[in-house]
């Protein structure tokens, strides 16, 4: 490999409102390799990459492309200059097609009106066909007349690389880009960027998941707090020193945790169905069990019935048919205040959302769940001391960095945000625990600090359904794993027979991940 | 027959000012602008239209006037609901207030005696030659006015500009999703302005219809909701032209039931049959279940 640099950025700095984002970063691209930028949420890895396709404009500091020193006012000047970016959160319109998405743009006209801007004939064949040799030459199957809804993310994500390959990129930066994906579809995406590589297309590659750096990047960016910390080599680096670089600190990646001691059932599911917004079927026919004192981790691709199954457990959803029992009475009608009445502790998908109420105190937040129970409430009047008093002891308890309990929700970070909400739901009595993305967006600190409130819930005798796509978590949490696809449970095993490969299978919704039997919707025991 | 023929000869003519009132609002809100003022925008449009001719005595100037007051109240519209990012469905509702407010003031100082300087006429009827001949066919697709004519050309030219062109594309694009539209170079807030003016300047000839066209003269609210009812045909069809044009179709029928109907039941209520398009609009919103843009509606931030 060449070491010609293709992109070069100098002495970035980007500064908003309070935060200074990107502090004089450096970053050199050579040509034909993988960089892996890695770094924790809000490290600046987005930032920096914005600034490279002209999304932000940078305060300080300098781009070259090959040489040349680029001024990045807009996209436009980014697409030029042969960068194509593929966002985290796909830049696609589902109500259009392949062709329509990629020509968007850069369209291609004939006919008799052609000479007119933007009012031609579009010339789709023409633009299909190009589509088609560029599938070709990089291995990147599609098809040009299929519409974006209807394609797998996997596919979505060929869509967006075809995307950048239409306008001439050779430098592809992709955000995060497994993040949608099974380990599977990862390992096909690892294939794709050796062939674009090869062909002489650089990449430059951000995560957060350090295995996969050091399975695919040429070299390693890290990045903490807006600064570049350091860069390393794959073949020297380990996970524990990339973590170390990360966050500043060594990390204990390993959960520790004991040998699980399951008593009664708390949580019985019987032939479980729910609809989702649209009125189709998300949850088909689910039953499940979880015993006090063990965490059964359900792993699946984000989409396939995990949040309507969750929100139906929880009250927040209605369910279909089917029965929902927690600690032997049924709850599948109850109100959301009666799940939580009933022993329930919920930590939601989308905290911002569904998790918090971004507009209220810190102190508020905290005390959501129970604000209408003595002491906090006396009559029809809130006792504010009683629920400041007992805010500031759990901001203490769980560690959560606020600058006081009157910030607003909305001003934390993810870590913190989402520890507020462990706090309010740990602080009444708990025997089932239902925790649905618990560390999505959440940094490493705060992923071992919240990874450790859920085991020591578990050994405090509390059931725990932990609901997951990060194949990691569920693997080092769970005490047995369930594996759902398309609103079923395709899967249930102790975790000492779930191997990363046999689990990511049967996320793809591969029936061959077990040899010996036939996979189908089965009752957990 | 010839009841059945001046009817839908009748239908045609007043589902036009819905029609062109329906595309206003295609533009606009294909592009993510929710457009409820599209009623103020024909409005003031027919008043100035009215005022114009009225004192050069051109129809072709109040032509011109009532083009550039529906693009400027269009422009209104954007700036405050683009730039700075307003509720769109109350800058619309604002606009109309407005529009009723300062056409009515206007209508008692300058359009009645004794300052009225009389009217400039409306435009004449332009039977298409040997066509308008062909019995049935002729008098109900070939013997209108010219509004009328250039109302079904444009149901043709939108259908093209909007599924085969880049301006077409661009503009589906912005109203579905922003953002993927910005980071492909497309200029979201000069695609918005465009297409929200574009919509402006056929509510204004909404607007002229109504009083270069069909009353020749301007009267307080005259639009009696028209511009409403072009919303529901937008919705009803899909924020598509073809779509579009069939509804304002359907309420151009149901108007000219109702206005010969009168003549022949004198003893129903005028007022009960003139429910009869609203009555319809209602019923029509019921049947299908629309989905509109993505992003209609959502001002758009830049990263």
């Amino acid at each position: 490999m060449t070491k010609t640099p293709v992109l070069e950025a100098r002495g970035l700095t980007k500064r908003f409102p309070g935060v200074l984002a990107n502090d004089a970063v450096d970053l050199t691209l050579h040509k034909g390799e993988v960089l892996a930028m890695l770094g924790e949420n809000g490290a600046g890895k987005t930032t920096l990459m914005n600034m490279l396709y002209g999304l932000y404009r940078p305060d300080e500091g300098e781009i070259w492309v090959n040489g040349r020193r680029v001024e990045m006012a807009s996209p436009n000047e980014a697409i030029h200059a042969g960068i194509g970016m593929v966002h985290q959160h796909f830049m696609l319109i589902p109500v259009m097609t392949v062709t329509e998405n990629i020509m968007l743009g850069v369209e291609e006209t004939r006919g008799l009106l052609s000479r007119i801007p933007m009012l031609g004939r579009i010339n789709r064949r023409e633009v299909a066909g190009r589509i088609h040799s560029l599938s070709q030459q990089y291995n990147l199957a599609v098809n040009p007349d299929d519409f974006i809804r209807n394609l797998p993310v996997g596919i979505q994500q060929r869509v967006e690389i075809i995307k950048a390959l239409y306008r001439h990129a050779d430098i592809l930066i992709l955000d995060e880009p497994t993040a949608v994906l099974t380990p599977q579809e990862a390992e096909e995406l690892f294939v794709i960027m050796r062939n674009l590589t090869q062909q002489g297309v650089s990449i430059i590659f951000i995560t957060h998941k350090l295995k996969e750096v050091l399975r695919v990047a040429d070299r390693i960016a890290v990045m903490r707090q807006g600064r570049m910390v350091g860069t390393a080599q794959p073949a020297t680096a380990t996970e524990a020193s990339l973590a170390e670089m990360m966050v500043g600190r060594k990390v204990i990646l390993q959960v520790k945790k004991g040998e699980a001691h399951p008593g009664q059932p708390v949580l019985q599911v019987q032939d479980l169905y729910v609809d989702d917004d649209r009125r189709q079927p998300a949850v088909q026919g689910i039953s499940l069990e979880v015993r006090a004192g063990e965490i059964l981790g359900v792993a699946g691709v984000q989409g396939n019935g995990q949040r309507e199954l969750v929100e139906a457990l929880t009250g927040l959803r209605p369910a279909r048919s089917g029965q929902v029992h927690i600690g032997g009475v049924e709850t599948t009608h109850y109100l959301p205040r009666q799940v939580t009445e009933s022993g329930v502790a919920h930590i939601p998908e989308d905290r911002e959302k569904h998790g918090l109420v971004m507009a209220y105190t810190v102190a508020d937040n905290l005390c959501l769940n129970r604000y209408y129970l003595p002491p906090f409430a006396q009559g029809p009047v809130l006792n504010q001391t009683q629920i400041d008093d007992e805010a500031r002891t759990l901001v203490q308890k769980f560690d959560v960095r606020t600058p006081s309990i009157y910030t607003h929700a909305g001003n934390l970070s993810g870590g913190n945000k989402q520890k507020v909400i462990v706090a309010r739901e740990f602080s009444h009595p708990v025997r089932l625990l239902i925790a649905n993305q618990p560390t999505r967006g959440v940094d490493v600190g705060s992923i071992e600090f919240i990874h450790n409130q859920i085991v020591s819930q578990r050994d405090q005798g509390s059931a725990v359904l932990l609901v997951s796509a990060e194949l990691d978590e569920i693997l080092s949490l769970s005490d047995r794993v369930a594996v759902m696809f398309h609103g079923q449970i395709v899967k249930v095993m102790p975790i000492a027979e779930a191997s990363r490969e046999k689990v990511g299978l049967l996320m793809a919704g591969s029936a061959t991940a077990d040899t010996d039997e036939q996979v189908q919707p089965q009752v957990i025991k | 027959m010839e009841l059945v023929t001046t009817v839908l000869q009748l239908a045609l003519t007043t589902a036009t000012p819905i029609a062109l009132g329906a595309y206003a609002g295609l533009f606009s809100e294909r592009s993510g602008v929710v457009n409820i003022a599209i009623e103020g925008m024909m409005l003031m449009a027919a008043m100035m239209a009215s005022f114009v001719s009225a004192y050069t005595n051109s129809l072709f100037l109040g032509v011109v006037a009532g083009l550039l007051t529906g693009a400027l109240m269009a422009g209104l519209h954007a700036v405050v609901s683009i730039k700075y990012k307003t509720d769109q469905i109350i800058s619309g509702t604002v606009i109309n207030f407005l529009a009723a407010g300062v056409t009515g003031h206007l209508y008692q100082a300058y359009l009645v005696p004794p300052r009225w300087p009389g009217s400039a006429g409306t435009f004449p009827a332009m039977p298409i030659p040997v066509l308008s001949d062909i019995p049935i066919i002729g008098p109900i697709l070939f013997d209108h006015q010219p509004i009328v004519y250039i109302m079904v050309i444009l149901t043709f030219v939108i259908h093209y500009v909007l599924w085969y062109t880049p301006w077409g594309l661009r503009m589906r694009a912005v109203g579905e999703h922003p953002r993927a539209a910005d980071t492909l170079g497309i200029n979201v807030y000069f695609t918005r302005y465009a297409n929200v003016m574009i919509g402006g300047l056929l509510a204004g000839l909404a607007g002229i219809w109504l009083t270069l066209e069909w009353v020749g003269s301007f009267n307080i609210n005259m639009t009696n909701g028209r511009g409403f009812i072009a919303l529901a045909a937008l919705i009803f069809g899909r924020w598509t032209p073809f779509g579009a044009f069939g509804a304002a179709l359907l309420f151009g029928l149901a108007n000219a039931a109702q206005i010969r109907t009168q003549t022949m039941f004198p003893q129903v209520p005028a007022e009960f049959l003139q429910m009869l398009p609203y009555l319809l609009t209602i019923l029509v919103a019921t049947l299908r279940r629309p989905i509109p843009p993505a992003a209609v509606g959502q001002p758009y931030e830049k990263a």
